[in-house]
């Protein structure tokens, strides 16, 4: 079929970055699975322990079963509700974003400054920004009789981390929805606009297919963005009040290092995984179909 | 390796999922396949055939503590293996 020679050699110059891959997440990773079936008394000294670990996670009765129930339900809330408002917020903003001159590169850069700030820094200028006394969106709240405060009231709590979430991600939807736009043929505008179409049917009938495979990708960035969420509400509400927003990954820091229970956390982790891989696995498969659908 | 707290069952584990590795990996080689259309209406090649079969299986075991506890896990064992011969012959 081929006369040229073909040679594999080249896959050899992947073995560092799988040496690294290695001991950066691989054995890590085997260490969590040989936890999740031992206990341990400390000094290293580990003891079998079966599925138990994994019994007591999945039974909602148990203290860390109804922990990890509620965290999980609290966390598909959290990504369901930051994404329905950032996808069509982002949309929207993309659809704004001038497309010539020097007010392109200015809108830009102001949409990008949110994603380029560190996590904990967005969670300490939220954690100022919401206070009642210094904070101005939390003093002006209660100055105008809104009572508002998120270290004590869950709704106030969570209306923080979601409008934190959607001040930090909004503009990466917004970004990848402008690139998606921007790669639209003038030629189907001209079209629309010939054929008399509102600004409606054109963003319903041109924009909006066009843009499937970038909101796809949006779709499966925030959706584990948000379900892996950790630095952002831990700086802002450390998982409180109580636990109203003590998301997956927080409590599992607190089992992990809080409690050093190392089986329930291993347990956990690997549900946790499960779950997240998944997800991943199933939008991943979507989006090389909507690629190869494309293709054909 | 102390620290990692190795087991027989979780060496045997990870045992075995190197050796699929491999053997997926001779069968690549000596044995090379075109993707096919089955049940799960999408092309899958034997890769994807296995990643569905493990984490189907992973989730069988998820769904079957949490219905009926770790106690026997010999009936789970034997769905996942049910399972992924099907996935292995009609996926």
């Amino acid at each position: 079929m081929m006369d040229k020679p073909w040679s594999n050699r080249a896959w050899f110059f992947v073995i560092p970055v799988l040496v690294v891959v290695l001991f950066s997440s691989l054995l890590p990773m085997m260490t969590v699975v040989n936890y999740s079936v031992q206990d341990t008394m400390g000094q290293n000294h580990f003891f079998w322990n079966g599925a138990a670990w994994f019994q007591n996670l999945l039974d909602p009765t148990t203290d860390i079963g109804g922990r990890f129930a509620s965290a999980l339900v609290r966390n598909l809330i959290f990504s369901f509700v930051v994404l329905m408002i950032e996808l069509p917020l982002g949309i929207a903003v993309a659809i704004c974003i001038p497309r010539h001159g020097w007010k392109v590169g200015a809108t830009l850069v102001l949409i990008a400054l949110p994603l380029l700030i560190p996590w904990t820094v967005v969670g300490t200028i939220w954690e100022i920004f919401a206070r009642q006394d210094i904070g101005l969106l939390g003093a002006a709240l209660n100055g105008i009789g809104v009572h508002y405060n998120d270290t004590q009231d869950p709704t106030s709590a969570w209306a923080t981390i979601v409008m934190m979430d959607v001040w930090h991600w909004t503009g990466m939807i917004a970004l990848l929805s402008y690139a998606g736009l921007k790669a639209i043929p003038d030629a189907f505008y001209q079209a629309a606009r010939i054929d008399g179409a509102s600004r409606w049917s054109v963003f319903r009938n041109i924009e909006l297919p066009k843009l499937q495979k970038v909101l796809v990708i949006a779709v499966l960035l925030r959706f584990m963005e948000s379900f892996m969420i950790y630095t952002e509400p831990s700086v802002v509400t450390g998982g409180g009040p109580g636990e109203a927003t003590s998301f997956l990954s927080l409590d599992l820091v607190k089992i992990a290092l809080g409690q050093v229970d190392l089986g329930n956390a291993a347990a956990m982790s690997i549900v946790y995984y499960l779950i997240t891989l998944t997800i991943c696995w199933i939008f991943f498969t979507i989006m090389t179909q909507l690629d190869q659908r494309k293709g054909a | 390796m102390a620290w990692m707290a190795w087991t027989w069952a979780t060496a045997g584990f990870f045992g075995v999922i190197l050796l699929l590795l491999i053997i997926m990996t001779l069968l690549a080689i000596f044995r090379p396949e075109t993707p096919r259309r089955g049940v799960l209406g999408f092309p899958t090649t034997r890769g994807d055939r296995l990643f569905v079969s493990l984490i189907g299986s992973a989730i069988i075991f998820v769904v079957w503590i949490r219905v009926s506890g770790a106690d026997n896990l010999w009936y789970p064992t034997g769905i996942a293996l049910l399972y992924a011969a099907a996935m292995f012959r009609f996926a």
